[in-house]
């Protein structure tokens, strides 16, 4: 108990928090003081050795983890519990998402998805001219950084090329803020090369948006729709998650005799204790929180069936070398065609794992696979599938390498490719590399280009100005900072030639 | 070249600094110049097989088989220690390639392609083979829609141009100085080829960029740049001319204690050309 207390007194007093953020690790602190959701023996073992891993979401899972609300409900009706008229102009529009975002729950206490912004705008955009919509959506921009400062929330876009999409991209170019996050949804039958190159032309400006393959992910989900959130999830629109549990691909190799093992024995034997893992979470979430209690499912801004369970990995690449090793191989992950082999084996075995296992409160009785990118704690484990930082080939290279593995991962999967300055002198390569990206398989194209400021950290943004700061010890306005800066300091992120690396979320209060 | 190969230094999969979007990049072996500045001097030879690298290599890539250099690119790590060793600037690694062979390494790579470039060297010294791998491209129904560009010293007879701008989309094509002495004391030769290159492949409408390397108190003194100003204005003032900045990645010998060109000299260049009415100008994204 005095442990606890110290580390109370040591979150009240810290200098580089605001008191908002304090008072989050606070609450974090002391969800944690409750006992965890029921697990067997074995599962509870696993999640100790860190085999399987919860993300440090916290004892008591009393909101889901991502939360994807349908904004298309509130703007056609209003809000009851919230005495909100239906908006009739694109002023009140604006101002119910405002409002409504600050309804959203999530692991992170900000919204992780903020909507199809063009689409949910459009229809109010009659009569306003371009000049008056780009100065309204700068101002609403501006708003959403300054009060929701949280790289985690994602913006999305496309796939038609319409003037709110347009001017969201001047936007965004013109302010470089880390949030919102900004995912272009490209389909090559709707989206304009036009707009395609705008969205390449902002990655040179500011390394976002980040360009999801929108055929590849709309056959995933169903006619309601998906939404890019966080890191590089695609969930349910009007659900989400409940919950994300991973599995650490290299634990699971290392408690291999080799390759036969591994698939045999040791794979399926933690895939399963990762199942049980997310069911209890699951169950205390369902049966237990009163969280579906909530307005937002009865005036259907999200449905109780629509969430689903994020099956994640990662540490492929070290998982796939220790095996090659077993077997006495020594062609490395990303380099060397037996190797990137054995790895699409592995996402294909965990891909029919999930298939074959039905789950209870669960989005259509299945858990969908993520390849997921990373904790600011995670060392010596690269994100999802990733090849290793410092080890990338060329990003042509790098891109076949990893193409196959993007099928297998409906619930996400991202590379971040890192490309030289001089890029800046020839969008045209990078319009290409992104075209030829996609049409090879990537469900998504993301791309940092070195010397910009503004760098993605796995999915979310930071400003390397920011780091520099908040190690000068000023704290820093935008909460995803903290963990940019322990990215840099544990997983090298910094040094990948310019790249920056990936977490989602860090356990806490310094861990 | 009339085994139909094609001596290589290098290929790249990727490349956005040569020619317009991402390009096949094939580097072929052998310049006809000898640069005191060239940044890729183990480019410049032809291998004699004197065998003085083989000890170099620590990995065993490199032997002596009936006298002749053998080369395993699988024991290779790329130290680039034989590269050092070299007496003569060439190149013990370089491999010799057939055009269906680079089809087949292109062609899964088409997606993210917009063209493929030869450099070098200079790879009009490989001219038949570059034209018949450029026709093959154009032939090829999976390839047909890449550009193929040429990045050259302009030292090839305008007579041969001929044949190769018969093939080629584009060409980039290098101006190391306009004072012949000052020319001939850079590179070892004149640079009254590369003057008249310039012409005829603009005459042919497929000068894609004409570049100019500054080299401190060299090639950036006021006669040069003025000659270099009215050189392209009878060329056209739409032509697009790269401005390169002088650096040390790579130079050997003598040019190794001159000085780098700073980013403040380009830019005071590109600006008198601007002011002088040339409409093209580009300038460096990065200095190292």
């Amino acid at each position: 108990m005095q442990e606890q207390l110290n580390k109370l007194q040591c979150i009240v007093t810290d200098p580089t928090l605001s008191p908002a953020q304090k008072a989050h690790y606070l609450a974090l602190e002391a969800e944690n003081m409750l006992p965890y959701p029921s697990l067997d023996t074995a599962t509870r073992e696993a999640l100790d050795e860190r085999v399987i891993c919860d993300m440090y979401e916290g004892h008591a899972p009393h909101r889901p983890r991502y939360v994807l609300p349908d904004y298309r409900v509130v703007l056609a009706n209003g809000s009851e519990y919230l005495e909100l008229d239906k908006p009739q102009s694109l002023d009140e529009a604006i101002n119910v998402l405002m409002i409504a975002y600050h309804q959203v729950p999530s692991i992170t206490g900000m919204p992780v998805y903020i909507g199809q912004l063009d689409e949910l705008l459009l229809p109010f955009c009659e009569g306003v001219s371009d000049d008056e919509l780009y100065r309204k959506l700068r101002l609403f921009w501006r708003y959403l950084d300054r009060t929701l400062p949280d790289a985690f929330m994602h913006a999305n876009i496309g796939p038609t090329d319409n003037r709110v999409a347009r001017a969201i991209l001047r936007v965004d170019a013109e302010l470089k803020q880390i949030a919102p996050n900004l995912t272009f949804c490209y389909d090559p039958a709707s989206s304009s090369d036009e707009i395609l190159a705008m969205a390449t032309n902002n990655i040179v400006e500011c390394s976002k948006p980040h360009i999801a393959n929108h055929p590849l992910h709309a056959q995933s989900f169903d006619e309601r729709g998906y939404g890019i959130v966080s890191c590089y999830n695609a969930l349910p629109i009007a659900g989400g998650a409940s919950t994300l549990t991973r599995l650490n691909l290299k634990e699971v190799a290392l408690r291999s005799a080799g390759e036969a093992d591994f698939f045999t024995r040791v794979l399926p034997t933690y895939v399963e204790l990762n199942f049980r893992l997310a069911e209890s979470r699951i169950d205390y979430l369902f049966k237990q929180s009163n969280f579906f209690a909530s307005f937002l499912v009865e005036e259907g801004w999200i449905e109780r069936d629509r969430f689903t369970a994020m099956f994640g990995i990662f540490a492929m690449a070290e998982a796939v070398n220790i095996l090659q090793e077993k077997e006495g191989r020594t062609g490395q992950y990303g380099g060397d065609e037996t190797a990137n082999a054995l790895g699409v084996k592995i996402s294909r075995a965990l891909a029919d794992a999930v298939d074959g296992r039905p789950m209870q409160n669960v989005w259509r009785g299945r858990a969908m696979l993520h390849s997921q990118a990373g904790l600011s704690i995670d060392i010596d484990a690269t994100p999802g599938v990733r090849i290793p930082y410092g080890k990338e080939p060329d990003p042509v290279t790098h891109v076949q390498a990893l193409s196959p593995h993007h099928r297998y991962y409906a619930a996400g999967i991202s590379e971040i490719l890192t490309l030289d300055e001089t890029i800046k002198d020839n969008p045209q390569a990078l319009l290409q590399l992104c075209k030829g990206a996609l049409a090879t398989g990537f469900r998504e194209f993301t791309a940092n280009v070195a010397g910009n400021d503004l760098v993605r950290v796995t999915g979310f943004m930071v400003r390397l100005s920011d780091i520099k700061k908040f190690r000068r010890l000023q704290g820093s306005r935008i909460n995803t900072t903290v963990l940019g800066a322990e990215a840099a300091d544990n997983v090298g992120i910094l040094e990948r030639q310019p790249r920056v690396v990936g977490h989602e979320l860090r356990p806490g209060y310094g861990q | 070249m009339s085994s139909g190969l094609a001596t290589v230094s290098k290929i790249l999969s990727y490349s956005c600094v040569d020619g317009p979007g991402n390009r096949f990049v094939i580097f072929l072996q052998g310049c006809n110049l000898s640069c005191l500045a060239c940044h890729n001097p183990h480019t410049i030879g032809l291998c004699n097989h004197c065998g003085e690298c083989v000890a170099a290599c620590h990995a065993n890539a490199l032997s002596m088989v009936d006298g002749r250099i053998a080369f395993d690119p699988l024991n290779c790590d790329q130290c680039d220690a034989c590269l050092v060793k070299c007496p003569i600037s060439a190149n013990p690694m370089v491999r010799q390639f057939s055009v269906v062979e680079l089809l087949d390494l292109i062609r899964p790579r088409r997606p993210f392609l917009n063209g493929v470039t030869v450099s070098g060297g200079e790879a009009t010294l490989q001219l038949e083979f570059v034209c018949r791998l450029f026709q093959a491209i154009r032939n090829d129904p999976e390839l047909a829609g890449l550009s193929c560009f040429v990045d050259s010293n302009g030292q090839l007879g305008a007579s041969r141009w001929k044949q190769l701008l018969a093939v080629t989309d584009g060409v980039m094509l290098d101006v190391k100085a306009f004072s012949e002495s000052l020319h001939r004391a850079l590179t070892g030769g004149s640079n009254l080829p590369s003057l008249q290159s310039a012409r005829v492949v603009q005459a042919a409408g497929k000068l894609y960029e004409l570049r100019y390397l500054l080299v401190p108190g060299k090639t950036d003194r006021e006669p040069e740049v003025d000659a270099l100003i009215r050189f392209v204005l009878a060329l056209g003032e739409d032509v697009r001319v790269k401005l390169n900045a002088y650096q040390l990645h790579g130079v050997r010998g003598a040019a190794r204690a001159w000085e780098k060109m700073p980013k403040a000299g380009v830019d005071a260049v590109a600006r008198r050309l601007r002011a002088a009415g040339l409409r093209n100008v580009v300038t460096p994204a990065v200095y190292v």
